[in-house]
This record gives C-alpha cells, sequence and structure tokens, in this order.
C-alpha cells in the first residue's frame, strides 16, 4: 500500500536521532554556494534604479544618455516586460510590483534597470538615467488609509468581500469576516467585558543573505536562472509567465538559501535581471543591497486591532471579537484575513467574530513572514487574555487552560479540530520550572500561545539505489534549515538502511516534477511524505528483484531492516538479500532501481505552541533584556530533534526582535529612514540568553510518521510573552509594538500621571 | 582609471591582484580573487558576514579597502582547516547543530576563532560580547555560543 | 447532500448566506457544483481556496472523496512563510 498516509505507531530506528548533516561541511568551510556565489563567463552587473518617492506619476524616463555610456549593454524600463499577464490579478500586481509603469508606488519602487560590464560602470549608468516624476499625495500609515480623503494607492481596487459590490475604488482591498454564534448576546451574558487597541509596527524577515540571481536567457527562448528562493519550481513559473517564456525551457537551479522566512516566496528582481539577459544577449548578475532588500522586498504588515473579550466570573468566555486593519503595502494581499482567522484560534469559543481589513499604503508589498499575519493577532488577543484573567482574578495560564481549544471544538475560523496540542503545551508550561524560578528587581514574567497552519502541497521526489547500494535521494523542496538531513533518516529508516547510505539533494525544475516552495511549514512534512512514498515503491521493487533472483513469487517476499526475506517454510533454505546485493545484481534483473512519488500532500494538521519569558526593565533608561526564555511546541513526531530545536529557538529570537526593538520608520515624506542593520535592530548574541525548548509529540494522524511541521509557529507568542511579561514589570498594559524603551518610558510616565 | 596593484598574504599563500582605489577587500576576495566563502550581508559593517583576519585583527572585509591588504596576512574561512583536518570550531558547528541556513557560518567561525585566539577560556557572556557583531537570524544564538564554548574546553584539553 | 459552511469572504460571495447544501462526492465534484450553484463564487475561487474536511485541510488534492456527512468548510486558500 504505497500511498497511505494514516499515521501507524511504531519504533523508531534511524527517526529521532542526531547525526550530522550532509552539506554541513560545506557550510563550515566557505565551500556552500549561495545566490550570489557563483559567475558566468561573460556576465554583465545588473543593477535597479528606484524611486526614492513614495508616490508620483512617471511622466517620462530619459535613458538614452545610460545607453550611450561605453560598456551598457541593456536598459530596461516598464516597456521592456509588456503585460502578459493576460486578466490575472495577482500576476499584473506582481509585474507592476517588479518594475513600476506609470507610477512609482513606495519609496524603493523600482523604474529601471541597466546591465553593464561591471559595478561601476552599471552605477554610473544608473546615474545617468532621467526619471521625471510629478509628486503625489501619499498616505503611510493603515488607519489613515482607511479614512474617506485618503489619497487613493490603487485606482483598478474595489473593495472585495462586500455585498453590494461598491462602486468607486478604496484602498480597503478586502475585508474578510469569520466566526460563529451570537458575539452580541454574550457580551450582554458577560460579567465583565474587557476592549483594549494595540498596534504593531512594520517588520522585515531580516535574512542575512540580500537578493541575488544569475540569468541567462538566449534569443532562443531558452534560458536559466541561479538564484536563492524558497521555491524555485514557483520562481520558474511566474518568471516564464512573467517574460512570456514556456515553463520547459527556463530551468532553475536554487542555491543554498541563506535565510527566507517567507521574504523569498515573491519574486522581487529576477524578472528585471531575465529581462536584461533577453535584451544583452549576455548572462547578468544581480544582487540586491542591504538597502534594497528593505525598501523593495516583502515586508510583514503593520496592524491596528481592537480586541473585545467578555467572561463570566467563573472564567468562561462568553464572547469574544476582533477587528483588524493590516497594510499590504501597495499591492492587495490576504494578509489582515489570515490574521481574522488566526487570532481565536487556541480556544474553545461558543460566541466569536473577527473582522480583518486588508488596506493598501504607499509601502513595499507585503509578503509571508514566518506565521503570516499571525503574530500581530497573537500580540492583541494574547495580551487582552491576560487583562481578562487580571480582572476576574484567574492565574494566566489556568484561565488559557479553561478555555482552550481541544479535539471536537469549532474552531475560531470553522472547521473543527481533530487530535490538537494547545491543551497539552498549556499543561507543559503549567508544570514547567521556569514558571517557578525565582525573579529578581525589576524583573517580569510572561507567557502567551500562539497557533499556526500548516500545509502540505504539490511534492515530487526520486530514490535512486546506486550499484554500491547506496542510495540518492533527489527532492525538489528547498532545504532552509537542515531538512536534507530529516529526509535521509526517513529514507534510511523506510529501507531499514544506515543513514550514512542516503545522499540528498535539491534538484533543478529541469529534473523533477514540480514541487511546492518551503513555506507553510511543509518541508519536512511534504517531502518527508513523498520520500516514504518513493521509498516503499523502490522496496516494491526490490522485492520484485529478490523474487526474480529467488525464482519464487513476490508474494512470498517481505523487506525488512534493509532486505529482502524470502517468508514461508518452502523457503527457508534462501538466505535474505541485501540492499547491496541486490543493487549488485541489478543489472541483470531489470536495470536501475528507482522508487519515485509525485504526491499532493495535504491534511496536515495544525500547530500550537506556548511561551515563557522573564524579561528586565532598567529602571532608568527602559533598555529591556530577556533573562529567560522557555518554548514548548508540538512537533508531532521530531525527524532529526536538532533542527526542531532550532526552528524554536530562531522563530523565538525572531519574535523576540519584534517585539522589541524592530521596526520600519517613515519620514512624514514616506521614505523609509532606517533601510540597514544598524538602524533596524535585531537581536544580537548579547541580547538573549540560552533557550529552552521542550517538544511535545502529538502524532499527526494524516501523516504516516505523526509529522507536524514546526517551522513558523514559535514566531507567534513572542509578541505577547513579551507583552505580558513587560505588562507586568512596567505596572502598565503595553499596547503598541516594538515595545522599545522610549515606549516603555512613555506608558509608564502616562500610567503614573 | 587605472587599478592599483597589490601584493599581499591570503591563508598563508602569496597573492597579487589589481584592483581600483574604492574596492573593499571584500569585493576583491570574491569577485577577482574567488573566494566566495566571505560573504556580502550589508556592505555596512552591521551584520559580520564579512568577516576576515587582517594580521590576526577581526575586520569588517566591507569596511577595508582591497588596497589596505598590501603588505599584510589576510585569513578568510577558506584558510581555517587545515588540509583535511577541520579546526575544532569547524567540527562543533557541525556536531551541536550551530548552523541551520549556514550563510552566516564562515563569519561566526572567524569571529570566534579571533575570539579563542586571544581568550582560551571565555564565560558566556564573553562569548555572547564578542560575537555580537555577527548577526544570525536562523538559530538565536543558542547552538553557536555551545559550540564555541564546547571548542574552548577542546582546545584547552589538548 | 453535503452541507458545505462558508467562512470569510466566501461567505459575502454567497449573497452572505452561512452554508449551502450541494450535492458531491469529490472536492472537484463539489467546487464545479458550487460555481454552478453561484456563478459570483468564480472570483474567490481564481483567488484560492482550501477546504476542510472533517477539520484536515485540502488545498490543491481535488480527487479526495468527501465521507458522506462529513463536516465541509470552504476557506480561502491560505499561504505561509
Amino acid at each position: 500500500m504505497a500511498n497511505d498516509t494514516k499515521f501507524r505507531n511504531r519504533q523508531f530506528k534511524s527517526v529521532g536521532t542526531r547525526p550530522p548533516r550532509p552539506d554541513g561541511l560545506d557550510k563550515v568551510t566557505g565551500r556552500a554556494k549561495f545566490g550570489a556565489d557563483t559567475f558566468a563567463p561573460g556576465q554583465l552587473i545588473g543593477l535597479v534604479l528606484r524611486s526614492p518617492h513614495a508616490h508620483a506619476e512617471i511622466k517620462r524616463i530619459d535613458t538614452s544618455k545610460a545607453e550611450k555610456l561605453n560598456g551598457v549593454k541593456a536598459v530596461i524600463t516598464s516597456k521592456d516586460l509588456p503585460d502578459l499577464t493576460n486578466g490575472d490579478r495577482d500576476l499584473y500586481d506582481t509585474l507592476e510590483n517588479c518594475m513600476a509603469r506609470d507610477r512609482a508606488l513606495y519609496d524603493g519602487h523600482a523604474v529601471a534597470a541597466v546591465a553593464a560590464i561591471d559595478a561601476p560602470t552599471a552605477r554610473k549608468a544608473l546615474k545617468l538615467i532621467r526619471v521625471t516624476y510629478k509628486l503625489l499625495p501619499h498616505v503611510t500609515d493603515v488607519d489613515e488609509a482607511m479614512k474617506p480623503n485618503a489619497p487613493l494607492v490603487q485606482p483598478r481596487v474595489y473593495t472585495r468581500g462586500v455585498s453590494p459590490k461598491p462602486k468607486s475604488p478604496s484602498n480597503v482591498a478586502k475585508v474578510s469576516e469569520f466566526g460563529h454564534g451570537d458575539v452580541e448576546a454574550g457580551f450582554k451574558a458577560a460579567d465583565v467585558v474587557v476592549e483594549k487597541s494595540y498596534k504593531t509596527e512594520q517588520a522585515h524577515q531580516g535574512y542575512i543573505e540580500p537578493h541575488a540571481c544569475l540569468a541567462s536567457v538566449g534569443p532562443d527562448g531558452h534560458g536559466e536562472l541561479w538564484v536563492t528562493t524558497q521555491g524555485h519550481f514557483i520562481y520558474r513559473n511566474t518568471c516564464a509567465s512573467l517574460l512570456g517564456m514556456e515553463v520547459a525551457k527556463l530551468k532553475v537551479t536554487s542555491s543554498e538559501i541563506g535565510g527566507g522566512f517567507g521574504g523569498k516566496t515573491h519574486v522581487w528582481m529576477e524578472p528585471i535581471a531575465l529581462a536584461l539577459s533577453r535584451k544583452a544577449n549576455r548572462p547578468v548578475k544581480l544582487e540586491m543591497t542591504r538597502d534594497e532588500v528593505f525598501r523593495s522586498t516583502g515586508p510583514t504588515s503593520s496592524t491596528s486591532i481592537d480586541v473585545k473579550i467578555g467572561v463570566k466570573k467563573n472564567g468562561k468566555i462568553t464572547a469574544a471579537s476582533a477587528h483588524l486593519r493590516y497594510q499590504d503595502g501597495a499591492f492587495p494581499g490576504i494578509w489582515a484575513m489570515l490574521g481574522a482567522m488566526t487570532a481565536y484560534a487556541c480556544y474553545d469559543l461558543k460566541n466569536v467574530k473577527t473582522v480583518g481589513y486588508d488596506v493598501l499604503v504607499n509601502r513595499p508589498k507585503v509578503a509571508a513572514y514566518r506565521a503570516p499575519s499571525a503574530p500581530m493577532a497573537a500580540f492583541a488577543i494574547e495580551s487582552t487574555i491576560n487583562e481578562v484573567a487580571a480582572e476576574i482574578g484567574m492565574d494566566p495560564v489556568d484561565f488559557r487552560i479553561k478555555n482552550a481549544a481541544k479535539e471536537g471544538t469549532k474552531s475560531s475560523y470553522g472547521p473543527t479540530y481533530g487530535p490538537i496540542g494547545i491543551g497539552p503545551t498549556l499543561a507543559a508550561v503549567k508544570k514547567h520550572p521556569h514558571m517557578r524560578a525565582k525573579l529578581e528587581k525589576n524583573q517580569g514574567r510572561g507567557m502567551a500561545c500562539g497557533f499556526w497552519f500548516n500545509f502540505g502541497g504539490e511534492t515530487c521526489t526520486d530514490l535512486n539505489i546506486g550499484v554500491d547500494g547506496t542510495v540518492t535521494l533527489t527532492v525538489g523542496t528547498i532545504d532552509v534549515g537542515g531538512a536534507r538531513a530529516s529526509l535521509s533518516l526517513i529514507a534510511a529508516e523506510e529501507l531499514g538502511i544506515p543513514y550514512e547510505s542516503v545522499k540528498c539533494n535539491i534538484t533543478d525544475t529541469g529534473s523533477l516534477g514540480h514541487n511546492d516552495m518551503t513555506d507553510g511549514s511543509r518541508g519536512t512534512f511534504s517531502s518527508g511524505m513523498s520520500t516514504i512514498f518513493a521509498a516503499r515503491n523502490a522496496i516494491e521493487e526490490l522485492c520484485q528483484r529478490a523474487a526474480d533472483t529467488w525464482e519464487i513469487s513476490v508474494k512470498d517476499v517481505v523487506w525488512d531492516d534493509g532486505k529482502a526475506t524470502a517468508k514461508g517454510k518452502k523457503h527457508k533454505k534462501l538466505k535474505p538479500l541485501s540492499l547491496d546485493e541486490l543493487a549488485g545484481g541489478s543489472p541483470n534483473t531489470g536495470g536501475p532501481i528507482a522508487g519515485h512519488s509525485q504526491i499532493v500532500a495535504d491534511g496536515a494538521g495544525v500547530s500550537f505552541a506556548s511561551h515563557i519569558c522573564d524579561i528586565e526593565v532598567d529602571p532608568e533608561t527602559s533598555a529591556t533584556k530577556v533573562v529567560r526564555y522557555t518554548v514548548v511546541q508540538d512537533a508531532g513526531k521530531a525527524i532529526h530533534p536538532d533542527y526542531v530545536e532550532g526552528q524554536f529557538q530562531g522563530g523565538a529570537a525572531q519574535g523576540i526582535g519584534w517585539a522589541l526593538n524592530e521596526e520600519y520608520i517613515y519620514d512624514e515624506n514616506g521614505r523609509l529612514q532606517n533601510p540597514g542593520f544598524l538602524d533596524y535592530r535585531v537581536p544580537v548574541c548579547s541580547d538573549l540568553p540560552f533557550i529552552d525548548t521542550q517538544i511535545l509529540e502529538i502524532p499527526n494522524p494524516n501523516h504516516p510518521y505523526g509529522i507536524r511541521g514546526v517551522g513558523e509557529t514559535s514566531i507567534v507568542p513572542p509578541l505577547a510573552a513579551i507583552g505580558n511579561a513587560l505588562s507586568d514589570v512596567a505596572g502598565v498594559r503595553m499596547t503598541h509594538v516594538p515595545m522599545s524603551p522610549p515606549r516603555i518610558r512613555k506608558a509608564i510616565k502616562e500610567n503614573q500621571a | 582609471m587605472a587599478g592599483t596593484f597589490v601584493s599581499t598574504k591570503i591563508n598563508g599563500d602569496q597573492t597579487e591582484f589589481v584592483c581600483q582605489a574604492g574596492e573593499t577587500l571584500l569585493e576583491v576576495l570574491r569577485n577577482r580573487l574567488g573566494l566566495t566563502g566571505s560573504k556580502e550581508g550589508c556592505g555596512t559593517g552591521d551584520c559580520g558576514a564579512c568577516s576576515v583576519t587582517l594580521d590576526g585583527r577581526l575586520v569588517c572585509s566591507c569596511l577595508v579597502l582591497g588596497v589596505e591588504a598590501q603588505g599584510r596576512k589576510v585569513n578568510t574561512i577558506e584558510g581555517l582547516a587545515d588540509g583535511d583536518a577541520l579546526h575544532p570550531l569547524q567540527s562543533n558547528f557541525i556536531k551541536h547543530a550551530a548552523l541551520q541556513c549556514g550563510i552566516c557560518t564562515p563569519g561566526f567561525l572567524i569571529a570566534s576563532k579571533a575570539l579563542l585566539d586571544r581568550n582560551p577560556n571565555p564565560t558566556d557572556e564573553e562569548i555572547r560580547f564578542a560575537l555580537a557583531g555577527n548577526l544570525c537570524r536562523c538559530t538565536g544564538y543558542d547552538k553557536i555560543v555551545r559550540a564555541v564554548k564546547a571548542t574552548a574546553k577542546d582546545l584547552r584539553k589538548k | 447532500m453535503l452541507k458545505v459552511c462558508l467562512s470569510g469572504p466566501l461567505k459575502a460571495a454567497a449573497d452572505g448566506a452561512a452554508s449551502v447544501s450541494i450535492s458531491a462526492v469529490t472536492i472537484r465534484e463539489l467546487l464545479r457544483e458550487l460555481i454552478e450553484q453561484y456563478p459570483g463564487m468564480q472570483n474567490q475561487l481564481d483567488d484560492g481556496i482550501a477546504v476542510s474536511v472533517n477539520g484536515q485541510i485540502f488545498r490543491d488534492k481535488w480527487s479526495e472523496e468527501i465521507p458522506e456527512g462529513a463536516e465541509v468548510f470552504l476557506l480561502p486558500r491560505i499561504q505561509g512563510g
């Protein structure tokens, strides 16, 4: 039964161990090749000219002087990227975001690009391009953009999700409502109702590797693209569509990826590199500067959220609602919708209503950032949950346990839950020694829980057995953090061979069927599932080869512990055949032995986590320091525990940075003031303590090994856990993220007044 | 504009190149010498991904000009292993899973070695502050600090 | 006959109905019948749709069979990071 996705409990031999990863050596010696680490003979250097204005009509672009400069081989504007989108709204948005057409929509929006023989020439060429702008009024704040007289960002956008259909365009791109029951009645029945409003500022995924690619397109319509990406098949499809190329003729190879977190699931300058290469008929290498990464890729939304929760004195929530306003940048997205879906997902509620507003502003096009939209909603809800618990004098953990969702709960976004981990993570937090550790002076403690979806998706895997019995596992899911080790463990487990006998490779788009990108915590889940099926497919073939070798029926052959065994008394004399032996004999039993799997891995579970944080605040400066942090999260089954811990710790660290320091700062002209790591302050080594992790394993019933995705959920609780810890020590509810020292001082002062 | 001829020692090897006055050492290493182990994460000395040592001193190579390498000793990630023997830092980073995507790893290894060369028995705090000039976005630094601690212990045993 | 519950913007596309009755065996059939009954849903389908069957979310596997009496929820297609 090759494709049985049901979880079956078993003792694992390889899965759950901690061997060294196969790509480790290359990464510690500097040999691993990332996006900018390749060169092509005759390559040109590409650079992009970007609008310094938040909102402006592009009246004219004069590229004549740049084109004449010695060493410049191609100059392009939107004229070189004709509209081939055929009415596909999302694709047109991507096209317009890659390069402005008639208007620049944000500070950093690309307006032209050059390819030249070297970087100094390309820089000179950019300076020679004359763009005539007519400045337009702009808006960068989500609440300001919703006001009736706000400057209109996209005249072609009419609000979706409202009835009747609106007659005039709006900055509100979409309204999404979720929930069930009767919140009005629920609030009336409450003993206590708490209402509060929150704001979170814009943050960036902050991957250390800027976007980079090497594009090579010929006049025959064939092309190659080397690129750092979370999804090379997706990039191929999008680039081919935008450039009018045929998918099979564009081969995309992914480099090693130096961090993505959702920011590399969308094309930014890759179509520009391809267009430059096509025009110049030479390879073009295009690397983004850090400045460009902040201004011109896809940060996450800034938000404005109102929360209302009603509760009975016994601790049962009677009604919960939220009004969530997220900015999508200059192009419509699903971000507020996701916030509205995830906001109350941790809770068992009879009456719940969330409404999300996706709003356009003159900022870069928002992209996913690790559990997109959930951290902000969790900040607002989990902060209010603590307020409500305090109002009725109940312990915040007990309050959550009393109202936690469980198997059979109708989720706040609709479907009923199967077995889930929120209860177990809360129980683990309650028992955890961290909760009883002594707090020093000026220290406070907070906890919070969080939810995120997991996805499956299209996955295609090949498993080939070499003549010496070692195994090549070929996958198309990008490895962002060590998945090659996990996938090798899974293949080793299925085949019953040592981990060291398996080599996992990520291949290019020309060598496998479509694979969705590594997002949605789907990497190990989907490719793991596909690896299991490819291995089982190979095992069927191996058994057949053994049967042929022994000249018996394949029905009498079983595969166990790396060997084919003939079962039954009549075959007692037949010695088992190992994988090596079968591989060695393969030329005469039918040729190469391989397994293949092409699936849509679906039915991924959902993921829950609870975090505890201790924070210290300097009474004079309001400087903060996280002194202790604990992550408890359900992984279903931890294939390689080191890397599961790594995901927990990494997500927590990003959440801590976002909670305390990270924000986009715009001036009154709508220009980004801090597009660099000096003033966009991500956590450094001395900011953080060791991050303790506890992996729970509540098997996902829809995966053969019970795997749940783990990559994203750990970024969801930190904003709220820190908010609750800070509010504890500061004596006032913190409502504005990041909760930087100036904001803490202001909150304390206002509270004292 | 005519370039400048530079003669220097990189990872112990005598090396010569021509570069423009405004080129950084990082650009020279990567684009002229093919030593792509040092990475550009920011170009402004804020992330440490380009860390190398210059006459034994830890520097961001994006803040050093190529011409400044004249007559000096440059050590990059490519020179950390001794032939096929990994430096204990390198083996411990793999053993302790101190890397996820790996882009910051060369910088961290160079910076960690610079620390252990001058302080063979650092406290956790000393490790954290010595590495505060290297950004990692994947790991939260936990396993990196553990790997450096373990290496300090291993080296002291020798 | 399946009771198909609608969430979010899908509700608005079905004139505000919280649930609709559809006869279907697979997800593919379900979506086909849905568009026939509510042509206004085509926009939502183009934007991307996910189907929850007894709590399991399916984004792409349209051949998946829907058991009799299953809880079926239509959700907008979600993306991760």
